[in-house]
């Protein structure tokens, strides 16, 4: 198990190497770069462009910055400087990582909370109506793109005004006390986090139903029911153990797909998280603010594929990787 | 990026049938067995009539659409969605719908209210702007319209007095085509790097693998972005829907491509590849002619299930600005419009017809993919990443 780690660690670092050169190599293609733009402002002269090229080093050849960024990075952890920002790129992506965090994490808690249950209740009573409305339901609300759930809510929070139409906080934020500031939170990241966690909730249910219906037909199963145990019991401490087993291991890749699938939502909800931050360094050309946030985006999502690898080992003894 | 349908073989058990061997008489060509699988799930029939109908759409819009997509009215902003009457002013009914003139009201809130004496009749095959349907027939024929000055707004009009119908019509030639050509990239990508890495193994293997898992590392919307950055923005239309097709495959066939190869891998060893190895076949030819199609089965449910993905890359890169520009439509451009607050509250429109556009297709795609999965292939596959 150590061994396996181990290594799957270590793949990861000619895999971050690889997107930070293609990362890399791309915002070289793209024309023109942030000094560009702000050579375009007639309030800084064409000296102070200069020296800034110089200072960032823009004036060498692309594989020459690569090299520095490289070192800075490995050396230094230094990931550069924010030019829109004015700020360590450090700084502007562990702020927008928290948040991003926080939208991921309340939206894993609806689906989840959701989709265990539901599931149960659909293989429980197979066939009933319960069941197949669930799965009419699941069926149409895995057509639905993000995008569109994301537009109907803030259209409902804005035609209503029961929830925030975008944000973080509230403009006396800083005046709340403590639980007040955690509450208003709570308010903006109530309907963000329904888009996010409601989107995944049918998949997830329907192999919920799937894994749970799988495990009642085995012998162990029919053996506990013959032993005159109910069915509640039945189900609950012998049955539905082993059907989360591979609930647990889609868990940990849902994680990596947290970030990449709260992106949309949080520019439509003005969320100030990763996705956000993302958007706007790639639309200003703010080079390293992109380099670190698709770095960090990507180092989540195999984050989450190896925690689910290694979930999947710690809660099936049957699988092991040596 | 959205879920794109249920990539599990978990979901959607058609329960094993016992087969009863007196039933079986004589074997039925695989066209047979497809088609009575196909009649068995009425919604994956559903899904492809629509998408049938969506298409010739999207090949007839010139001609359905009253108006070609650049057309604007100044004095008719935010018009909203016009309702058909049958029922004339004075209690007559006519077969014939009217819609009603209307008339702003206020300016400020682009109110507008109907005028009952001023009717619109409906018309079919009106004369209208010169267009070329399919690119090449020539006619001024338009399927309806009204009497100019007069305008028809079945689904209302934009910030720019445009038409919606005309262009979310228009817009479909865009939104529904970048899918299939995307896929039809990717897809060809994929079948070949993943049967090569399968077949040949070794460097080759290696090579192809590591950079399918170096795309496969970066979530999909951040790698999309920073691709989308290396082209100008304000480039013509028909540049920007090249890039925007070259940068969706040059993500989607590394997914495919691993799960390619893993078939080919299995099938390497089996008796009909050795077989048309021992027969003398070039190792390219045993992949084209033998190996690949068998993978066809899982190829096209891949397929059909992965257009949705392409659809929505689309749609998201138009809806953030960078991608199909002003004054060319397209399903995603047109929800830009619904952006702001002030949209979403008064003009609903703008964001629930191309909303419902969207959401109909790739509900259509799903059940279709759904469907050709279960008729496809009796031992079912898995789906690949969009």
């Amino acid at each position: 198990m150590r061994t396996y780690v181990l290594r799957r660690v270590l793949q990861t670092i000619p895999l971050l190497l690889g997107i930070s050169l293609i990362t890399f190599v791309l915002l070289q293609l793209a024309p023109g770069d942030f000094l560009n733009q702000m050579a375009e402002n007639p309030g800084i002269s064409a000296a102070t462009i200069d020296a800034m090229r110089v200072r960032f080093g823009l004036d060498k050849p692309w594989y020459i910055q690569y090299g520095i960024y490289l070192k800075n990075v490995l050396f230094h952890l230094d990931f550069g400087q924010s030019f829109a920002r004015h700020q360590p790129v450090f700084e502007v992506l562990s702020d927008g990582f928290i948040n991003t965090l926080i939208l991921a994490g309340a939206a894993a808690l609806i689906t989840w909370g959701f989709a265990i249950p539901l599931g149960v209740i659909a293989a429980v009573r197979q066939h009933s109506w319960v069941d197949r409305t669930l799965s009419l339901v699941a069926f149409v609300w895995l057509s639905i793109p993000e995008i569109l759930a994301a537009l109907v809510l803030l259209m409902m929070a804005a035609r209503t005004g029961w929830f925030p139409v975008g944000g973080m906080r509230s403009l006396d934020y800083d005046e709340l006390d403590g639980l007040g500031q955690f509450l208003d939170v709570l308010h903006h990241l109530a309907l963000p986090a329904l888009v996010v966690g409601l989107i995944p909730l049918a998949s997830r249910m329907r192999q919920m139903r799937g894994s749970l219906l799988d495990v009642l037909r085995l012998d162990y199963v029919t053996t506990a029911r013959a032993k005159g145990l109910s069915e509640r019991v039945v189900i609950t401490k012998h049955a539905l153990r082993n059907a989360l087993n591979p609930m647990i291991t889609l868990f940990g890749y849902t994680l990596g797909a947290l970030v990449s699938g709260s992106f949309i939502v949080e520019i439509i909800f003005s969320w100030p998280g990763l996705g956000r931050i993302t958007l706007d360094a790639i639309l200003q050309q703010d080079q390293y603010l992109v380099m670190g946030a698709v770095l960090m985006a990507s180092l989540v999502l195999i984050i989450g594929n190896l925690i689910a690898d290694l979930l999947l080992a710690i809660a099936d003894p049957r699988i092991s990787y040596d | 990026m959205t879920e794109v349908t249920p990539p599990d073989p978990l979901v959607l058990d058609s329960s094993p049938k016992v087969i009863d061997a007196l039933e079986v008489v004589a074997p039925q060509s695989p066209g047979v067995v497809f088609w009575t699988q196909m009649k068995k799930s009425p919604l994956a029939i559903a899904g492809g009539l629509l998408l049938a109908v969506f298409y010739l759409l999207a090949m007839l819009a010139p001609f359905v659409a009253p108006y070609t997509q650049e057309v604007m009215d100044r004095s008719k902003y935010f018009h909203p969605p016009q309702r058909l009457h049958w029922i004339h002013a004075d209690g007559h009914f006519s077969l014939r719908p009217y819609v009603r003139e209307a008339r702003l009201v206020d300016v400020g809130s682009f109110e507008y209210q109907d005028d009952p004496s001023r009717e619109l009749p409906l018309r079919f095959f009106v004369r209208g702007a010169p267009i070329r349907i399919l690119g090449l027939v020539p006619t001024t024929i338009h399927l309806y319209g009204v009497d100019p000055p007069g305008r028809v707004f079945l689904l209302g009009s934009d910030s720019f007095g445009r038409d919606v119908v005309s262009r979310l019509l228009y817009g479909s030639q865009i939104s529904l085509t970048v899918g299939v050509v995307g896929i039809a990239i990717s897809f060809t990508l994929g079948l070949l790097l993943g049967g090569i890495a399968g077949y040949f193994g070794g460097w080759a293997d290696t090579v192809i693998m590591r950079l399918a898992e170096l795309l496969l590392s970066v979530p999909s919307l951040y790698l999309i972005i920073a691709l989308r950055a290396v082209f100008p923005v304000d480039l013509p239309s028909r540049q920007i829907y090249l890039g925007i097709v070259a940068i969706l495959a040059f993500i989607g066939w590394a997914g495919l491509a691993r799960v390619i190869r893993g078939l080919v891998l299995s099938m390497r060893k089996s008796d009909f590849v050795t077989a048309a190895e021992a027969l003398g076949f070039s190792r390219l030819r045993v992949i084209a002619r033998h190996v690949l199609p068998n993978t066809m089965s899982y190829v096209i449910v891949a397929a059909t299930l992965s257009i949705p993905g392409y659809i929505l890359g689309e749609v998201v890169l138009s809806f953030l600005g960078v991608g199909v520009q002003e004054p060319s439509a397209s399903w995603g451009n047109m929800l830009n419009q619904a952006r702001s607050i002030r949209a979403l509250t008064t003009f609903p429109w703008l964001l629930f017809v191309p909303g419902t556009a969207i959401f109909l297709t790739v509900m259509a795609f799903n059940f279709l993919g759904d469907g050709l999965r279960d008729a496809l292939d009796p031992r079912r596959v898995s789906g690949g990443r969009a």
